[in-house]
């Protein structure tokens, strides 16, 4: 049985990862996944009406799972359907998270009215939106930086009714009972329709009813051509046209002068009759049709939200992040008992992770058609990914669980910050003007992020050291030395890939910016990293430090390391704009605490460590 | 040898001074960064990094910290000496020495750039031609003889010597200029005796010119990256027989003033200062795209027809995001667009040492790969030598 552990949870692991890639099932007869894969542009890029779904749900309430007010569970394409096509019953759906109990006094609503004391629905916050409005018009002129979190969370909710109420208008009018009926009479009237318009503009006899008519049709659809959220009507050249998408509203004001309605909006107004109709059957032929029609024009696309699709469902980081948490706490086991069968059924866990990591990231990649790191979201993962990288390569040289315990923890952490970054929206962002170069992103970027997850990973196999020598007996001279090398392995790559990274950031800025260095805040934080491994290294180099003191040295790069990736985003200044954030000072203030904590144990004298004590 | 001066031979080689250093300059860095939210990067510059002592304001305590020259020289002599005195030309260490040569290369590039790099600007309209960038910051009185239709004499006082200098003499001119008064920063507004606050009041009043019916009220200087100082002067011409008047110039004015002395006439204004180029750029096209359904920006570009009054260059060319142009010796980059007016706003920097940090990064690549190369060789060649004794 011991033998076997290793391999029992290499299977346990890759049952794991081969759950996650079968295709999403069907829980009712309607072909949902089908319609999740519909191609769609939101902030400038194609991508599948799932993506759309589930940003859409973690933007409103931080969380994809939703259920009706009936306790039926909802997937997010089930849910994206009842808001576009059936707002009868997403109004009642309790999907805007509240947190500020101020906000809650607003709408006269205490939290036990809400879904987890926290999510409310439109109809709840309905009666109050005007109010909602004065406040986010008081809110409008103060600087972001300087909000209160009520100003904050005012600023939200409303910005998140603005998403709903624009998702509801996207692709059929919002509260129509039958928009399909309403286009085939506008489509059989249009010419006329038109004619008596221009009669009646030149003074001349015409039919009042029909100039009524149109005039309705003209302001709904105008209303929806603003308000609307998604640009769902494809371009009839296909797919060289990028800027050719279209709102729904938009293309039906396009279409007075021809009569033409674009194929496109019936597809959607017929789904929306058969949705609300309940007739699956109907529902799904329509897409069946539909997807051939796309097929013709815009194969890469589909391509793409197909696999961005399955991408969505297969969630490979919210699984690799298990897998990292498995692979910790069996390492952590194998220094107590059993080392080598746990030790490599750690080092198998935490390879399959890894692996999942990379195919993630491969994944992102393809789609974006650029390198791995774009946004402050792929920066965590990247930064995971190449700590558990080295943790690898430490643990099959060493094989003595350090590896795994740091890989797993790093790893299991980073994608935990990705996922608080994700809740911002869609991860796949376009890159604004001047980041739009593969070239240096591919070059500054990475390896700038591999110099944080190289310096992380130091810091965290310092706090090992600590911890392991200050609390247990376990820190014998062997794997002191070990760990000490392993430390300073790590500040060696950080050195390098820090260094080179933050000079070849300088060197683009040169290309695009004019200047080499201009001391803004995160060319800063980056220096620091370097000067910060510097004094590692030349402290070490010159005798100045012991083992102890340079584990407590990697320590504090893990603070420094955390100010230039996230403090100075806090700042709200310099050219770096596209990574501000504040929400997460309170917890950039209780790592460093943490971390200082760490460095004030480790200062505790040797003699006192209890793999020290005589 | 003097045990004192070995002493001090020993600390300035020694590594424990290089982490004083290091800590020291990670202080600065950090101090400076946070120094930018309530200063703005211009002055932090001047602040922290051009300064031998910089003064760091933390509320209302003030901190003294060595500056960037007094951290960066001493770093470069520590280096130099440890280097000079060390030095053993050993392949063992080729792989530091390579990477402390390149950081020389980088500090004496930073050096050369602070000390000769040009920075300026160039607004130009669809089909407007310029050959001259104008500055960020500076200004310059410009006195320019039109007495002669075909071409203009220009003289041009930079601000610096307007607020240093109470009198300057320029062999062009027949006059000198005298400052009476000169303001960094201002603000204008029509001239109302009554309503005049105390600091507007004690500004001289010009005689001649349009100064008379003008208020200057001095404004404290600013920082910020979105505004501009943008000072005022009250200047006296002297001619041989005595005073001319004296003019209020200011670049709030709008227009240059015209004076006639002596049968030749002028126009004098203060204006942004120029730097005129051997060659022209006329702006074809401006192109500002952005991503379908947002207002988020994918490019910016401005398609430039480049001429040399010679005639050996007459070409298009086309300056985007991430590609600058680069002619003779300068570098143009796509700073600014006003797409709606057809305008653009160019980057012009001359910079001779532009390369180094280029020649740095390699070095220095090189040299930390090869450094650490060897020890990871070394290390993987003990554990196989240690494996080997516990199989055996």
């Amino acid at each position: 049985m011991k033998k076997r552990l290793p391999l029992l949870f290499l299977l346990l692991g890759l049952a794991l990862v081969a759950r996650s890639l079968l295709p999403e099932r069907n829980k009712t007869d309607f072909d949902l996944a089908a319609f999740g894969r519909l191609p769609v542009v939101v902030n400038g890029r194609v991508k599948p009406v799932d993506t759309v779904a589930r940003t859409a749900l973690v933007v409103l309430q931080s969380s994809q799972s939703i259920a009706a007010p009936d306790e039926t569970k909802l997937t997010p394409n089930e849910w994206l359907l009842d808001v576009l096509f059936r707002s009868s019953r997403s109004d009642a759906y309790q999907h805007f998270e509240i947190n500020h109990p101020d906000l809650l006094a607003i709408f006269s609503l205490t939290p036990a009215e809400g879904r987890a004391k926290r999510r409310f629905s439109f109809r709840q916050l309905e009666p109050k939106i005007d109010e909602l409005q004065r406040q986010a018009r008081l809110v409008e002129p103060v600087e972001v930086a300087i909000r209160t979190p009520f100003q904050k969370a005012v600023a939200q909710l409303y910005a998140n009714l603005g998403l709903y109420i624009r998702l509801k208008a996207s692709l059929v009018a919002p509260d129509h009972q039958d928009f399909l009926g309403e286009l085939l009479t506008y489509q059989k009237n249009v010419t006329a329709g038109v004619a008596a318009v221009r009669a009646k503009e030149a003074g001349q006899p015409h039919d009042p009813a029909l100039v009524a008519q149109m005039m309705e049709s003209g302001g709904r659809f105008s209303r929806m051509g603003e308000l609307a959220y998604l640009l769902a009507v494809p371009p009839n050249d296909g797919e060289s046209n990028t800027t050719g998408w279209k709102k729904v509203g938009e293309s039906l004001l396009d279409s007075f002068p021809t009569g033409q309605i674009n194929p496109a909006i019936m597809v959607y107004a017929g789904l929306a009759r058969t949705w609300k109709a309940d007739q699956p059957k109907e529902f799904n032929e329509i897409l069946r049709l539909y997807r051939a029609q796309l097929e013709r024009n815009f194969p890469q696309s589909l391509v793409k939200c197909d696999a961005e699709a399955r991408y969505n469902s297969a969630q490979p980081f919210y699984n690799a992040m298990i897998l990292y948490v498995l692979a910790f706490l069996i390492a952590v086991i194998s220094w107590l008992v059993w080392p080598v069968e746990l030790g490599r059924a750690a080092f198998w866990l935490l390879g399959i992770a890894w692996g999942l990591a990379t195919a993630g990231l491969l994944a992102r990649m393809w789609l974006e058609g650029r390198p791995p790191v774009t946004n402050l979201y792929s920066s965590a993962l990247f930064v995971g990914w190449s700590a558990v990288g080295f943790c690898l390569a430490l643990e099959y040289i060493y094989r003595n669980a350090i590896g795994s315990v740091a890989g797993g923890l790093v790893g299991f952490a980073t994608l935990l910050i990705g996922y608080y970054l994700s809740l911002g929206g869609d991860t796949l962002e376009m890159m604004r003007a001047v980041l739009d170069s593969n070239f240096w992103l591919a070059t500054h970027v990475v390896t700038v992020t591999a110099g944080y997850g190289a310096t992380f990973l130091a810091g965290f196999l310092a706090i090992i050291y600590i911890f392991r020598g200050v609390f247990t007996k376990s820190l014998d001279k062997a794997t002191s030395d070990a760990l000490s090398r392993m430390i300073y392995g790590i500040v060696c790559f950080a050195t390098l890939f820090s260094l080179v990274g933050t000079i070849l950031g300088g060197i683009w800025a040169d290309q695009s910016w004019g200047r080499f260095w201009g001391w803004d805040p995160k060319e800063n934080g980056a220096l620091m990293i370097v000067i910060w491994n510097a004094i590692y290294l030349h402290a070490r180099w010159g005798g100045l430090a012991k083992q102890r003191g340079l584990a407590a040295l990697a320590v504090f790069g893990n603070i420094i390391t955390a100010w230039s990736w996230f403090g100075v985003n806090m700042l709200g200044v310099g050219l770096h704009s596209y990574g501000f954030m504040d929400s997460a000072f309170p917890w950039l203030l209780a790592f460093a605490g943490s971390q200082l904590l760490c460095i004030a144990i480790a200062s505790i004298p040797l003699a006192m460590w209890r793999s020290f004590r005589a | 040898m003097n045990p004192l001066v070995r002493s001090v031979r020993d600390f300035c080689v020694s590594l424990r001074l290089t982490v004083i250093l290091l800590a020291l300059s990670l202080i600065l860095v950090f101090a400076s960064t946070l120094a930018q939210v309530d200063l703005g990067i211009y002055a932090v510059q001047e602040e922290f990094y051009r300064s031998f002592v910089a003064i760091w304001q933390v509320g209302g305590i003030f901190i003294p910290l060595p500056g960037g020259y007094l951290v960066g020289g001493l770093l470069l002599i520590n280096l130099l000496s440890a280097h000079i005195y060390r030095l053993k030309l050993e392949w063992r260490k080729a792989g530091i020495q390579l990477t402390h040569s390149g950081l020389i290369v980088l500090l004496l590039g930073e050096l050369f750039t602070g000390l000769w790099q040009e920075d300026f600007q160039m607004t130009i309209s669809e089909g407007e031609t310029k050959n001259y960038s104008e500055s960020f910051r500076l200004y310059e009185l410009a006195i320019i003889d039109t007495t002669d239709p075909k071409m203009d004499e220009v003289v041009a006082i930079p601000d610096s010597k307007l607020a240093g200098a109470a009198l300057v003499q320029h062999p062009k001119l027949p006059f000198r200029v005298a400052t009476k008064a000169y303001y960094p920063n201002t603000t204008l507004a029509r001239r109302d005796a009554a309503a005049l606050s105390p600091a507007a009041a004690a500004v001289p009043v010009a005689t001649r010119g349009v100064g008379s019916s003008v208020a200057v009220t001095p404004l404290p200087l600013t920082y910020k990256m979105n505004e501009m100082n943008v000072p005022s002067a009250v200047v006296e011409l002297i001619g041989d027989e005595g005073s001319l008047g004296s003019w209020l110039v200011s670049p709030h004015l709008g227009a240059p003033q015209t004076l006639s002395h002596a049968g030749r006439t002028w126009r004098v204004e203060l204006r942004i200062a120029r730097a005129y180029k051997p060659f022209s750029l006329q702006l074809l096209k401006v192109t500002h795209d952005i991503y379908v359904g947002t207002d988020l920006p994918k490019n910016f570009s401005s398609r430039i027809k480049l001429t040399t009054p010679d005639g050996r260059d007459d070409r298009e060319v086309l300056i985007y995001m991430n590609n600058p142009l680069r002619y003779g010796g300068y570098t143009f980059f796509q700073y600014q667009m006003d797409s709606s007016r057809g305008q653009t706003g160019l980057q012009v920097v001359r910079n001779p040492s532009w390369l180094l940090p280029y020649i740095a990064c390699i070095m220095m690549t090189f040299g930390l790969l090869l450094q650490f190369g060897l020890s990871l060789r070394a290390f993987i060649a003990k554990r196989r030598a240690t494996a080997k004794s516990v199989v055996v």
